[in-house]
């Protein structure tokens, strides 16, 4: 779960990292109320999950209420880069001295928590890398260890030195926000050092470990915050892995590996996908039915596949659920399953016997793919 | 021979007496499997159809000699069942839960280097060495024994590419399920290494998927040290960046993880990557012929 900047903020702010005083708010009028508390002279930040709002008019420095008013009104009309803005962040404007980079994140490959401090800031960490690599200090956190004094000194050593304790202090915070909420990736850019000498935060990008939602019911709440495309919402409500795609053929399977998979031979087959959804392992009759009802309500399908390797997921426990699906609803496009592996032979023969016009029934996966692209080129 | 799992394994299955455990324990000892033991705290002195059930893996290893644990323990309570194994010395722990906390697999990662016990998962399949032994829910009879050993970061995609092998009369050593978390146990390396000393293992195939560096870092190590021939696959070609395909590790982040990116570096180390499944049932038989 990526969170937005005012979202990750306010993890900073409880754990002591200094910020610049802002505040949230959803439309023109709140925006100028604000911008009149805090003197006028404002940054005006639209809340959206993608980088690059500096140079796309997603963050405005204005120097009066009434712009600060406009710059609001327009982020939330307009939006940005074709994402819907709910939410814009206010804050005062502060005299920069010096823009750096911090961030702690998980190392996967590591199996570890890497820290990074760059030297230069405001920017694209990854261009930073590749065109000045010694502007860049590492350090490797054994998660069992934590965060050393001595990593820290290092990370911090290059920065210069009227900066270096105030953001030593900063990224030993951030180190805590993320143990404390189970954080994958927390990172600040640019952290920032004022003329008066301190060191702030002046965005915040942190990144929650779905899977440990669980331990962190105060961070459920931030979910709520998103906007979500309805089919994802109902997908989601029905506990299956859902993603939207922006092809036309709907495409349903058992397992990730195997969908992704399937979503790949469509679009070599000519076609593309429409969705990814994982039903997952041991999927009920019932499971199958409402993942087919989810994916038929998408109106941008024109053709369905079911790819099915039945290993814990049973073929005819998946063919009832489809004959179960076709009860409730009447699709106006046609399906094609594919089903081996476990009881397959089982799952064909009740498919067969239903001899419902809507399902077209495949031997492989690599022939469903081309039957189910052909289908949703027919209908186009 | 064969790797990780063979005739000399002994299982026991911690979580035997849920409905997974239950389930999978009973399969996988109806494949040939020695399942010698359960573990479930408090129920000790039970069976389950004949396993005589413990309240720790200690005493399950005392009395019985397992030397591998088979996990079904929910998400919450899977990485103490881990590090139980781990001290109670098991070779191999083998752990299918999926949905776990990444921050705890990171801290059981830590601990559990330069400990003899080699960590498959979690939220994986398990490993099979076709004919001898299964440790874990890959449907047996989809297998067939022979000289194939592959390794994946997935599951079903796993069964997809061995069925078709196997209905080209390909058999397998042992098909390792490395699972789809960010922080796993044994990798590809892992995998490759020992494919590549097994005597019994003619050729790899290795299924990856987007998000993270294992197949850049396979690709690598293939390179510089592989003998055998490697036949490669990776899911995800068309998965949008930024978006979470199923697996908590299979994302693209940024202009990082890419499948293109992992199939170009398994290319430039002689690795002959197939488009579909059926690809690279097909490659593979053109290698082996």
């Amino acid at each position: 779960m990526d969170l937005y900047e005012h979202q990750g903020k306010e993890l900073f702010a409880k754990q002591g990292i200094p910020l610049v005083e802002g505040f949230v708010v959803g439309s023109g009028e709140e925006a100028r109320r604000i911008a009149e508390r805090l003197g006028g002279k404002v940054a005006v930040k639209a809340q959206v999950q993608i980088g690059g709002r500096g140079k796309g008019g997603g963050i405005a420095l204005v120097g009066s209420t009434e712009e600060a008013e406009a710059a609001a009104t327009r982020m939330l009309s307009e939006g940005f880069r074709r994402t819907a803005v709910t939410r814009v962040l206010i804050e005062q404007l502060v005299d920069i001295d010096e823009q750096f980079y911090a961030a702690v994140s998980l190392d996967r490959s590591a199996g570890a928590y890497l820290a990074i401090v760059s030297s230069d800031g405001g920017m694209d960490i990854e261009q930073i890398a590749t065109e000045r690599p010694a502007a860049l200090r590492r350090a490797t956190i054994d998660p069992l260890l934590g965060l050393h004094d001595y990593q820290v000194t290092y990370a911090v050593g290059h920065l210069p030195a009227g900066a270096r304790e105030g953001s030593a202090d900063v990224l030993r915070r951030m180190y805590d926000v993320l143990v404390q909420n189970d954080a994958t990736l927390v990172e600040i850019n640019p952290l920032a050092q004022l003329k008066d000498g301190l060191v702030v935060a002046l965005d915040a990008k942190v990144t929650i470990d779905d899977n440990a939602l669980w331990r962190h019911p105060e961070l459920e709440s931030l979910q709520s915050a998103f906007p979500i495309d309805p089919v994802e919402l109902r997908a989601q409500e029905a506990g299956l892995q859902y993603v939207k795609l922006d092809g036309e053929v709907g495409i349903i399977g058992n397992g990730a590996g195997l969908v992704m998979s399937t979503l790949d031979v469509v679009q070599l087959a000519g076609a593309r996908a429409a969705n990814f959804l994982d039903v997952g392992g041991g999927a009920s009759a019932e499971v199958m039915a409402t993942s087919l009802e989810v994916i038929l309500s998408d109106p941008s399908v024109r053709s369905a596949l079911v790819n099915i390797f039945g290993g814990i997921t049973r073929c005819d426990v998946v063919a009832e659920g489809i004959l179960g699906a076709l009860e409730r609803v009447t699709p106006n496009v046609q399906i094609v399953v594919r089903l081996d592996g476990t009881n397959a032979a089982e799952g064909r023969a009740i498919l067969a016997r239903a001899e419902s016009p809507r399902i077209v029934t495949a031997e492989t996966m690599l022939e469903a793919a081309h039957r189910a692209a052909e289908l949703a080129g027919a209908a186009a | 021979m064969a790797i990780l799992v063979d005739e000399t394994t002994r299982v026991v299955v911690q979580g035997l007496t849920g409905r997974e455990g239950r389930f999978h324990a009973l399969r996988n000892r109806a494949y040939g499997t020695q399942v010698v033991a359960g573990v479930t705290p408090g129920k000790a002195g039970q069976d389950v159809e004949g396993i005589p059930v413990f309240d720790t893996v200690a005493d399950a290893v005392a009395e019985t000699a397992a030397n591998t644990s088979l996990i079904f323990v929910p998400p919450r309570f899977a990485v103490e069942a881990v590090y139980e194994a781990a001290d109670a010395e098991l070779r191999l722990i083998v752990c299918i839960t999926e949905g776990i906390p990444v921050r705890d697999l990171a801290r059981v990662a830590s601990y559990l280097r330069g400990r003899s016990s080699t960590l498959v998962g979690p939220n994986c399949p398990g490993v099979i060495s076709p004919g001898t032994s299964n440790v874990g829910i890959i449907p047996g009879e989809i297998c067939t024994p022979g000289r194939v050993g592959l390794v994946s970061r997935s599951g079903t995609l796993t069964y997809q590419i061995v069925h078709e092998l196997t209905q080209r009369r390909i058999g397998q050593s042992t098909c390792v399920g490395m699972g789809g978390d960010p922080v796993h146990g044994i990798g590809f390396i892992g995998s490759l290494g020992r494919f590549n000393d097994d005597p019994e293992t003619g050729l790899v195939v290795l299924i990856g998927e987007i998000g993270g560096d294992d197949e850049e870092r396979a690709a690598s190590f293939i390179a510089e040290k592989m003998t055998k021939p490697v036949v490669g696959y990776i899911a995800g070609f068309t998965a949008p960046p930024g978006k979470r395909m199923g697996h908590a590790g299979a994302i693209i982040t940024g202009s990082r993880g890419t499948a293109q990116a992992k199939a170009e570096a398994l290319e430039a180390a002689g690795v002959k990557v197939g488009r579909t499944p059926s690809e690279v049932a097909e490659l593979v038989e053109g290698s082996l012929s």
